[in-house]
């Protein structure tokens, strides 16, 4: 697609078309899985059916001798380094082996590899190799596995424990309150799902050179993980990461199967390819989200808030890695945007029987939101004020900025009672109450819920703060801009072409961006914590100010004319006063290479980099209200209507900032509404593909309503702060919050997610008291403390 | 495995006669076969339809059909959009002015929904594409892009298609004249 050319400057804030889409509208795009490498064998995984067993030996002969198999390898086969889970906080106890040795530790445990020539082949040598496993009890539920008598998935631990800290006790918090409600709620276990599966291709090449190409989010961290495992230098891997069909977070993990097959294309001198399929993707992928959390809240009778207490313990799942710090991210975020005059919290995280636990959109910090957001709910219940009242009583002030949690999150700025009556009024908040008051004094069997959920959440978190990033003109009127991010469908290189645009003067389709090539790319923290605009952005942006900044010097040069009044335009540079002669960035390009535009005559290529480090993170906030309509005789759910108010900072595409908010949205409703990872009592999964886990589809979403305020920050130069995971982390407290509403009024406080039809129509039944058996699986842990209390029949369930 | 069969498939109005295993699904005859890689696979058992393609006009999940099933049929792929100068249909014009897509993946299948569903219902409303691209799933965009694109894409090709009526109306009219 054409863009038209743009002055300096006039090109941001605009919603610029994507100049990615035609490669990917026609079917030419190139993901991994198409990615023509010649002579590239097929690789199979054998996986353990088993949660948790003994593992014997296994049995490959039958395998090795099938059509088309070049090799079968078990872990005795192959050397390769157990991988620690996180240095300095998961125990080298727990380390993982690539390849299952000894134990089996959840279902889909690799087991063995088989190698053929063409997939088909692979698999049905694969079908042939039996491990003998002798099963040991599986423990898949996170407070089953921190009990006393829990089978313990690692030898030489003592627990299952992995991590854990807290802010220390605080004497007397709520000392000063008039209510304090109490909940327990569950976060439950989610799937990624990118719609492209994880695949990779590995290359064997000369002195030990191996080239990746991956479904991957972090290029150079894989790079780093591959050459750990491998036990090979780093400069010796090179990873590029194609189109990627999706990412989510889980696609910035390493996964064991990318060694495993790198391992084995060296042994066996020819490349290999792995493309996994859904029913693997459902068993190795990493999960996020799985905690469970124990909530207290003390608020005056006025509606301030006094204090929290929290308890938040997370599922690391079956080989602890980044999932083990998820929940001090819940910590960190453990005020929200509320002027909370003490908080005492404490997390955990512990190792169970199911897939590992990792980042997925969010990633810790919608666990802290949906904490507040549903205890909050249940305060202003308890006391009789309206959710957004109470928001509003207690919302930190913009004059209190910038600021340091209790929690001890730097917040930067925020305006959050704007985001809030923007939401407000864009709802159209006071007439929605008013209907809802009109069906429930009708009898009306249709109830509205009306949910509000007020977010910060921290970007670029965990020291990702910092990105590389270069820019450089080409003799041909080109220019050439890079960053160590790496997208996969968020539009990078549309925004950040129109970034250095408007630095440069010159048309976006002059200028082209290099990414997700650890050969080319000198360093990188790849794209995830919604971190790659306000880092790798900011990169480009300041290389490309740097580039303009030499070819100030060099026109000087080449005019006979002070720096200073050297001119920049979308012409090129000229003598200020003296408009007749205008040098373009090709013939200063030109300059910097044959060395006539430097006073020593060395000529060298025309290049800025640089690594750009904002010191901090940054915090986007909002408001989301909810409209959800409750069929009170089936349980069924349908949001009517989604009003999500984010600020991310100054923007820079406002309809890539729309695409990422809708895709966020669908996410966090998906959450609230439909999607739940479960296994049985044996730790078989029972949502192992897309027909049993349910992501939504275009007839379940509604259209949403989104807006935004801009308050900028001052941690980077174009102002902006992350928007990938804002839509997630602001809607599903929302939606949770809209379906209690609109079943409060039957006694009922809370349910947990997700919200199906099934699940509301049990604490419906039970808050009625209607059947004790119902009665007794809604609650009262499952439909919260106040049924207990409100519902005359509750103490016979 | 068992002996190839010979079927006779048209793809993208190009015939094919072609040895396949009994096994083969359509998806890997496209796909690894006749390198027409933009039909992707999803989840294999046809509840994401990012291997949607069209077999004689109607939408199928080429990860649910055996190649040989195709023997004797016109099968429509996502290359099958546009034109070899490079010119887009306007299905693909309007994903890309309406940021229908994000990361990609699904969109091969979202562009060969809409362009069934656009042949049948030419003018659809927000409802009715929502509807018609039900049965595929797309993580990025929360769909309501994707639904502005198709209710675009027909409303631009019913333009064209009325200033294509008009336009003959003016010739004959001049021939007569």
């Amino acid at each position: 697609m054409s863009v038209t050319t743009h002055s300096g400057g006039s090109i941001l804030g605009h919603p610029v078309k994507r100049t990615e889409d035609r490669e990917l509208i026609t079917g030419a795009g190139v993901y991994t899985g198409n990615m023509p490498v010649e002579g590239a064998l097929h690789a199979f995984f054998v996986r353990s059916p088993i949660a948790h067993g003994t593992l014997g030996d296994i049995d490959v002969d039958e395998a090795k001798g099938m059509p088309g198999v070049v090799a079968v390898y078990t872990a005795a086969d192959l050397e390769l380094n157990d991988r620690p889970g996180l240095p300095g906080v998961v125990p080298e106890t727990m380390n993982r082996p690539l390849l299952a040795k000894g134990k089996v530790r959840h279902v889909g445990d690799i087991v063995a590899i088989v190698v053929a020539e063409t997939a088909s082949e692979a698999i049905d040598a694969a079908e042939t190799v039996f491990p003998d496993i002798e099963p040991l009890p599986a423990v898949t539920d996170i407070e089953a596995a921190m009990a006393d008598d829990a089978p313990l998935l690692f030898e030489g631990t003592e627990s299952n424990m992995v991590a854990g800290a807290g802010t220390g006790e605080v004497e007397g918090i709520f000392d000063d309150a008039d209510v304090v409600v109490k909940a327990k709620f569950h976060n439950q276990k989610l799937a990624g799902v990118p719609m492209e599966p994880n695949a990779v291709v590995v290359e064997p090449g000369e002195n030990g050179k191996l080239t990746f190409w991956a479904s991957t989010q972090t290029p150079h961290g894989l790079r780093d993980q591959m050459a750990g495992d491998l036990g090979v230098d780093g400069e010796d891997v090179r990873v590029i990461a194609p189109r990627v069909g999706g990412g989510f977070g889980p696609k910035a993990f390493a996964y064991s199967e990318y060694s495993i097959i790198a391992r084995a294309a060296q042994k066996l001198g020819r490349p290999v390819r792995w493309n996994e399929t859904r029913s693997e993707n459902m068993l190795s992928m990493v999960h996020g989200r799985a905690q469970v959390q124990w909530v207290e809240l003390g608020v005056k009778n006025d509606g301030t808030f006094v204090g929290l207490r929290a308890t938040a313990v997370g599922d690391a799942g079956a080989y602890p890695a980044i999932g083990a710090v998820l929940p001090s991210l819940t910590q960190l975020l453990a005020q929200g945007v509320y002027d909370l005059p003490a908080i005492d919290f404490t997390w955990k995280a512990v190792a169970t029987n199911t897939t590992t636990v990792g980042a997925y959109r969010g990633a810790g910090r919608p666990e802290a939101t949906q904490l507040l957001e549903r205890i909050i709910d249940m305060a202003a219940d308890e006391i009789g004020m309206d959710p957004l009242e109470i928001r509003r009583k207690n919302y930190l002030q913009p004059e209190q900025y910038p600021l340091t949690t209790l929690t001890g999150a730097n917040y930067d700025t925020a305006e959050h009672e704007k985001a809030a009556d923007a939401a407000k009024e864009a709802a159209g908040y006071d007439a929605l109450l008013a209907e809802q008051k009109r069906r429930r004094e009708s009898g009306d069997r249709i109830a509205l819920g009306i949910g509000v959920g007020s977010y910060v959440e921290v970007t670029a978190p965990l020291g990702l703060d910092g990105e590389y990033g270069s820019a450089q003109a080409h003799p041909d009127g080109t220019f050439t801009v890079m960053a160590g991010t790496s997208a996969h469908g968020q539009g990078h290189e549309t925004a950040f072409c129109q970034l250095a645009s408007s630095v440069l003067g010159v048309p976006m389709e002059k200028i082209k961006l290099v990414q997700s090539d650890t050969e080319l790319v000198r360093s990188g923290a790849g794209t995830l914590g919604s971190r790659s605009l306000q880092t790798g952005g900011t990169a480009i942006h300041n290389a490309s100010q740097e580039l303009v900044a030499e070819a100030r010097e060099i026109a000087a040069h080449l005019l006979e004319a002070a720096v200073e009044d050297i001119d920049h335009s979308d012409d090129g540079f000229g003598v200020r006063g003296i408009g007749d002669k205008v040098i373009t960035w090709a013939q200063i390009a030109q300059a910097a290479e044959d060395g006539s535009g430097y006073e020593d005559g060395r000529g060298h290529e025309m290049r800025q980099e640089l690594d750009f480090k904002a010191g901090d993170s940054t915090f986007p906030f909002g408001t989301h209200i909810a409209v959800v309509e409750v069929d009170l005789d089936t349980g069924f759910v349908k949001q009517r209507r989604h009003v999500a108010v984010d600020d991310c900072g100054i923007i820079l595409n406002p309809m890539l900032v729309a695409g990422q908010q809708h895709g966020g949205i669908a996410q966090g409703i998906s959450q609230a509404l439909y999607e739940r990872v479960t296994y049985d009592e044996d730790g078989n999964p029972t949502s192992g593909n897309l027909a049993s886990y349910t992501i939504p589809t275009a007839a379940d979403l509604p259209s949403f309503e989104v807006s935004n305020t801009e308050t900028t920050t001052p941690l980077n130069p174009i102002g902006a702060k992350g928007i990938g995971e804002s839509g997630t982390i602001g809607s599903t407290p929302a939606v949770h919050n809209a379906v209690i509403d609109a079943v409060s009024h039957l006694g009922i406080h809370h349910i947990d997610m997700p919200l199906t039809p099934e699940t509301v129509w049990r604490a419906i039944h039970g808050a009625n008291g209607s059947d004790p058996a119902t009665r007794q699986q809604a609650g009262p842990e499952y439909a919260g403390k106040a049924i207990t209390e409100d519902t005359p029949d509750s103490a016979q369930a | 495995m068992s002996d190839k069969q010979r079927i006779t498939v048209t793809v993208n109005d190009q015939e094919h006669d072609l040895l396949v295993e009994p096994r083969t699904l359509a998806l890997d005859l496209l796909r690894d076969e006749l390198r027409l890689t933009g039909t992707h696979a999803g989840c294999e058992q046809g509840v994401c339809g990012a291997c949607t393609i069209l077999v004689d006009g109607k939408i199928t999940r080429a990860c649910l059909m055996f190649a040989v099933q195709l023997d004797g049929c016109s099968v429509e792929t996502v290359e099958s959009l546009g034109s070899p100068d490079g010119t887009m249909h306007p299905i693909q014009r309007a994903f890309s002015e309406n940021h229908g897509l994000q990361c990609g993946f699904c969109t091969p299948g979202m562009l060969m929904v809409t362009q069934e569903l656009l042949r049948r219902e030419p003018r659809p409303d927000a409802e009715t594409a929502r509807a018609a691209i039900a049965g595929n799933h797309c993580r990025c965009t929360g769909y309501q892009h994707i639904v502005a694109s198709v209710c675009a894409a027909g409303r631009a090709m019913s333009e064209a298609e009325h200033q294509h009526v008009d336009r003959q109306d003016v010739e004959h009219q001049g021939a007569r004249a």
